[in-house]
């Protein structure tokens, strides 16, 4: 079993968090797991991704490159669309429709692209696009976009619930625990 | 045996914590900064940010003196700035093992430059370790030490950006206590004089060539991990690959049936086990990120190179496919090769980062951007203003650079006017201040900013002499910048916060105009630090769509349909917009709702 996750996003919209919970349920599951981040410059708004290589051998590179993706999680819709060249023949696609202009096209130099959905739909082998920043924020907090996107995307992925809500009682401040739960399983319902 | 996920920078961390080090002292800079703030958490280790990496070097060099085990960390370009005291303690050796750790940045992720730091290592006369993963990266520290002590120099450990960043697990073990080394003066070795650094230097080739000798006996990792540092996997003999660091990594994955050769230690090179392994197999490849470091040294013993830096280049980070593809071998076509025959997307608009909602330097850059202010420029999150749309910095060379060159620039132009340098408080204490000191000796008329936002924002929020706490989080003095710039006897030092925007626009006319030299300090606490009000603003219909406010490059302003507009859950509240706006036209959101009642 070989399961290569791509999360992309803006920076500052938690993306780490979401790697950092499927590091640590492919580590007690006894996957070999390694992730590759962003920190420095580009987390000041620019786009991050981080790499998440799962499986029961052994990872080598930390690195998913082009076609190499069974799933992108993209937390922006233009994120998503960038980073579509590293989806595998038939992977899954779990985008947030939010959009959030990047500065080339707030000055009116560039538009944002319009045809966005109708390319992940043609391109990928599934496409589950909905807003998952409305769910965080009717669970209680904007923040826990990335539970909620985890959420969505755990029908593909080889975790069981209770594992799940494991990795979030551990990983998460404990006054948050319950929002985040909340947020997994309203992504689910999604 | 308990196991965890790891940054490769926690596990050097880890790595320093179980070799019993005693003393961390550091500058931040990415892809470096996590190890010493991992090794922060560690009660049993005194960790400090130093104002730069050569004191940083130094601290640890005094602490080794002193008995312990000690560790130094910084960015590749920081090895710069600690080169002079790193290549003379290469000369002295050590008492207390020490470690010097730099993070080069393949790929300038989050740098100037991609310099290649093993050069350091071997121009120093100093080992180098290189480890491929984040259990290697805690492994080799351990090691570093062993070996720091055994041969008696300081060990240079060099990473990258994709082994420092990535997390893989970790198998970790228990501290070891070590007895402090009881101090004793030793001026031969210490006092690095000229008698003495010449027999100092003959020393240190000496144990340069013993390591070499012995490396093929030096073993990593313990129990059923445990391996030789430099070690050949034999496989199918057509290739032979010698690689080290994240390369291995690559090489594994595109040519699994390769045989290889990785380096643990790419300084100084088991010069016979690579001969004997190019021996071994039909035809011998280099492959590293970066400069031809081991390829010139192999060609150079007369080992036949079939394939290296002609195959690959210096620029960037490598990966496996770049590595098939540079093999001839196929790969898989993607969803996106299936659905459109093309691999690539052409037209996804590029995304900038860009400075915060709320940051303080907004206020500032927006009127350098009216006032058509020349900018001598530094390194920073403020770097972020020389992009659109406030475009207000005209260079950036390295951190302090910009007081100097503005100082240069004015002996050029032969004025100082409508020019500043501008420079973060971090910045300003690490290298600006002696820069400062020169412009008041040699009577510069310029202008000097100092964005004293109390931390050093670009690295992710570390602690500074200004910032009033230290590496472990507690209370400590703060040095107050206006202090400091008046006891060197500048005249004009103002100190202002820069969301006031109209006294700030008067300010910087009046001292650059000035024909003396002044300081203005404008300060106003990063936006990440301190809470926002964020009771988000709202722009009215008194709008008149002078678009000034979309000037100051907010990411939370947009536009729709020709109206700017502000996106309420990314406005944190600040109200910079609402000091640019010429006609009043923008409120809070919560004042509207209540006038709405
Ligand atoms: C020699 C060197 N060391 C470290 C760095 C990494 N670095 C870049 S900017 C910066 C500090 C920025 O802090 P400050 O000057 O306070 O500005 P801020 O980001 O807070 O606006 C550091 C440490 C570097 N580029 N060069």
């Amino acid at each position: 079993m070989d399961k290569n996750i791509l999360i992309v996003g803006v920076g500052g919209q938690g993306t780490l968090l979401a790697s950092v919970l499927l590091g640590n349920l492919a580590l007690a599951k006894g996957y070999d797991v390694k992730l590759s981040e962003v920190h420095g410059m580009s987390q000041r708004g620019g786009d991050v991704v981080t790499h998440v290589k799962i499986s029961d051998g052994k990872v080598k590179s930390p690195l998913i490159e082009k076609g190499e993706a069974d799933m992108i999680i993209g937390f922006e819709k233009l994120e998503a669309y960038r980073w579509l060249p590293q989806l595998k023949k038939g992977g899954a696609m779990f985008v947030n429709t939010q959009e959030i202009f990047p500065m080339p096209v707030v000055m009116g130099q560039v538009e944002y692209p319009e045809d966005i959905d109708k390319m992940l739909a043609d391109t990928a082998g599934s496409v589950k696009e909905f807003n998952a920043m409305k769910i965080a924020s009717e669970c209680g907090s904007t923040k826990a976009v990335n539970v909620v996107l985890l959420g969505a995307a755990s029908e593909a992925l080889p975790f069981e619930q209770e594992e799940w809500m494991k990795v979030i009682e551990e990983n998460v401040k404990p006054k948050f625990v319950e929002l985040n739960k909340n947020a997994f399983m309203m992504g689910q319902q999604a | 045996m308990t196991k965890r996920i790891m940054l490769g920078n926690e596990a050097f961390a880890r790595g320093a914590y179980e070799a019993g080090v005693k003393v961390v002292s550091s500058y931040p800079g990415t892809p470096s900064t996590e190890v010493t703030e991992s090794a922060a958490k560690y009660d049993e280790i005194y960790v400090e940010w130093a104002p730069n990496e050569k004191v940083g070097v130094e601290v640890a060099m005094g602490a080794s003196i002193g008995g312990v085990r000690s560790l130094s960390c910084m960015k590749h370009v920081g090895l710069n700035v600690a080169s002079d005291p790193f290549f003379t303690a290469a000369y002295t050796g050590v008492t207390g093992g020490m470690v010097v750790l730099v993070a080069d940045d393949n790929g300038c992720h989050s740098s100037q430059n991609e310099q290649d730091s093993r050069y350091h290592g071997r121009g120093a006369g100093v080992p180098v370790l290189e480890p491929a993963d984040s259990q290697e990266c805690k492994d080799y520290m351990k090691l570093a030490y062993d070996i720091s002590e055994q041969y008696d120099t300081v060990v240079l450990m060099r990473s990258s950006t994709r082994i420092s960043h990535s997390r893989g697990i970790v198998e970790l073990g228990e501290r070891v206590e070590r007895e402090k080394i009881p101090y004793v003066k030793n001026m031969q070795k210490y006092v690095a004089m000229p008698a003495m650094a010449r027999k100092l230097h003959i020393a240190q080739e000496k144990r340069l060539n013993e390591i070499e000798e012995e490396a093929a006996e030096f073993l990593v990792g313990e129990g059923a991990l445990e391996q030789p540092l430099n070690r050949v996997e034999l496989n199918d003999r057509k290739i032979g690959i010698v690689t080290s660091g994240i390369c291995y990594q690559y090489v594994k994955e595109a040519l699994p049936d390769a045989s290889v050769l990785k380096l643990g230690m790419v300084n100084p090179l088991p010069k016979k086990m690579i001969a004997d392994f190019a021996q071994e197999v039909e035809k011998l490849y280099v492959i590293e990120e970066g400069n031809p470091f081991l390829e010139e040294q192999i060609r150079a013993m007369g080992v036949p190179v079939y394939g290296g830096k002609d195959m690959f280049t210096i620029q960037g980070e490598y990966s496996a496919r770049m590595i098939r593809s540079g093999f001839g071998l196929e790969t898989e076509a993607s969803a996106l090769e299936e659905a459109t025959g093309n691999a690539e997307i052409g037209d996804a608009p590029g995304r900038p980062p860009l400075l915060c909602a709320g940051c303080p330097h907004k206020g500032l850059f927006y009127v350098l951007s009216k006032l058509k202010t020349t900018v001598l420029g530094d390194i920073g999150c403020y770097t972020l203003a020389a992009l659109p749309p406030t475009s207000a910095m005209d260079t950036t060379l390295c951190m302090g650079g910009s007081i100097t060159m503005a100082h240069g620039f004015e002996k050029a132009m032969e004025t100082s006017e409508n020019t500043v340098a501008v420079l973060g408080d971090s910045t300003f204490i690490h290298s600006g201040i002696t820069g400062l000191v020169n412009m008041y000796y040699n009577q510069s008329h310029g202008t000097v900013i100092i964005l004293d936002n109390r931390i050093t924002g670009m690295t992710g929020h570390q602690d500074n002499p200004a910032s009033g706490r230290n590496a472990k989080g507690e209370p400590a003095p703060a040095i107050d910048i206006a202090t400091l710039a008046k006891a060197i006897g500048i005249q004009h030092v103002v100190e202002i916060d820069p969301f006031d925007v109209k006294e700030l626009e008067r300010v910087i006319k009046e001292e650059t105009a000035r024909e003396a030299l002044s300081v203005i300090i404008t300060k106003r606490p990063c936006a990440m630090i301190v809470k926002q009000t964020n009771i988000p603003r709202n722009i009215t219909d008194r709008c008149r769509l002078c678009k000034q406010c979309m000037k100051i490059g907010c990411p939370a302003i947009e536009e729709e349909a020709g109206h700017p507009i502000i996106v309420a859950d990314r406005c944190v509240g600040c109200g910079l917009c609402q000091r640019v706006c010429p006609f009043d036209a923008i409120d809070s959101a919560d004042t509207q709702e209540s006038e709405g009642q």
